[in-house]
């Protein structure tokens, strides 16, 4: 399924916003956006929590484990794991391997 | 159907119409000479507060040339601090290494620079003026401080077949983004259209040419082209729809749904000066005029796709065919898609017969909005 070009993402890699994006809450949409050079987006709550707990430095598996005790009950690697893809896929963020 | 309409998350701040350059696609408006006043820095300041606090965050400021206002420093550095995005939309004269150094310490995000073409003479021919190594120096100046280089090039039949030039130019200037933008025929490029349309065939070229150099750079430059909507079936979903998200205030003060839209007769356009942006945005009759889809007639009244494009441009649409509320010409369903046709069918021969090219300057300006 996976392009052979896009490696797989993997735990201890670490995710970092791209150059120029910034996450802001907007009181008037009542949302966070991710704002960017000529463009936005407004994220879901779900994904505004992935994005607010990427700082350059957290592995995926601790922003996992992070997420997970803010919201007991709930297996959310998967989540997270399909988000990354596609935030990558949209050029909102780099993965660094590790 | 009819709801509340949305808050504006888009301004466009067009801060002055003056500019160094002359070019012949243009889109400001023909008799720019008649808004020569410019709002005052209080009362841009004004302006950022009450669109930041209807929910704009996204912010362009743009002209004419942005950077001959000399408070440009002051309207980022108050911009910064309301919480906006901003762009600075320029033609790169009148940048040098204090004062982009001086923009980003006051909180510009994001520059996007200007190009004309890749060639010297032409750009000079096309922009009036000596610009082209300037703006290669710009666009080191930029990457220096940091920030991506973003180059805009406005494509057209003078340029189009000068595209790999254009392309490899983008790579030796290290350049993050590159826009190639097909003339949108407003303002000037519309007064110049015969002129700058270019053949289908330079088109499709074109646009193999980037596909190649997309291929061969992958990932290095991301590169958007946009395409040419005279040569399209189906018109641009303009401004997201008219009033819907967009708000453009122009260097006089006007506040508009879309930053071509003071051609449009009939309708008063207000000044920031009298209303609040409030009042304007919620309650003017002008940026209710085409809201939503009330005021279609067919054939976008009753066709699928008007959610999605919302039967296009209102200019356009009284540009072509004499009355906004028309379908936008451009799409093979308008009754009117011949004025469009014409067009393309006269190419080739228009230009050839050497009409006239008409460089934006004051000069041009007084002339034509006399007429
Ligand atoms: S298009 Fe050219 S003439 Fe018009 S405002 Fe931009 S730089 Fe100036
Ligand atoms: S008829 Fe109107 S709504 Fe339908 S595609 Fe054309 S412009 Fe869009």
């Amino acid at each position: 399924m996976s392009a052979a070009a896009s490696a797989t993402i993997g735990f201890d890699d670490v995710p970092v916003l791209a150059s120029r994006f910034r996450l802001q809450w907007e009181p008037a949409q009542q949302a966070h956006v991710l704002l960017y050079p000529e463009g936005m987006v407004k994220l879901s709550n779900s994904a505004a929590e992935i994005v607010k707990r990427i700082d350059g430095a957290a592995p995926i598996g601790a922003i996992v484990a992070d997420l997970e005790s803010a919201f007991p009950g709930a297996d959310l690697r998967s989540d997270v794991m399909e988000f990354l893809e596609i935030a990558r896929e949209r050029g909102w963020i780099g993965i660094e391997t590790r | 159907m009819e709801s509340k309409p949305g808050n504006p998350l888009w301004l466009l701040a067009e801060l002055t119409y003056r500019c160094p350059l002359h070019c012949v696609f243009c889109s400001n408006p023909i008799d720019y000479v008649r808004h020569h006043s410019e709002l005052s820095t209080d009362a841009w300041i004004k302006v950022l507060r009450e669109a930041r606090e209807l929910g704009a965050v996204q912010l362009g400021f743009s002209g004419g040339e942005p950077l001959v206002r000399d408070d440009l420093e002051i309207l980022v550095r108050e911009a910064h601090q309301l919480g906006y995005y901003i762009n600075l939309i320029t033609s790169g004269v009148g940048l040098n290494e204090d004062r982009i150094a001086a923009l980003r310490a006051a909180g510009l995000d994001h520059i996007q620079l200007s190009f004309q073409d890749s060639t010297r003479e032409l750009n000079d021919f096309l922009s009036h003026t000596r610009t082209f190594e300037l703006k290669q120096r710009i666009a080191s100046l930029i990457k220096r401080q940091g920030y991506p280089i973003v180059l805009n090039v406005v494509l057209h039949r003078y340029n189009l077949d000068h595209i790999e030039e254009i392309l490899e130019m983008a790579l030796r200037l290290e350049v993050d983004y590159l826009e190639l933008a097909n003339t949108q025929y407003y303002g000037w490029a519309y007064l110049n259209r015969d002129q700058l349309l270019p053949a289908p065939e330079q088109l499709v070229r074109a646009e193999k040419a980037t596909n190649r150099f997309r291929e061969r750079v992958a990932g290095k430059i991301k590169v958007y082209f946009v395409v040419s909507d005279y040569h399209e079936k189906r018109p641009k979903p303009c401004m997201n729809g008219w009033g819907s998200v967009f708000l453009t205030i122009t260097a006089d003060g006007r506040a508009l749904p879309c930053h071509q839209a003071g051609m449009l007769p009939g309708l008063s356009f207000p000044n920031v000066e009298q209303s609040s942006l409030r009042t304007i945005w919620y309650e003017s009759e002008a940026f209710n005029a085409f809201r939503g889809l009330d005021w279609m007639k067919e054939p976008c009244r009753s066709c699928p796709e008007r959610f999605n494009d919302f039967g296009g441009c209102r200019c356009q649409a009284y540009l072509l065919t004499g009355d906004a509320s028309n379908t936008d010409p451009v799409c093979e369903f308008s009754p009117h898609r011949n004025s469009v046709q014409t067009a393309i069918d006269g190419i080739g021969q228009n230009a050839k017969s050497g009409s006239q090219l008409y460089f934006r300057d004051d000069r041009n300006s007084r002339r034509l909005s006399s007429r």
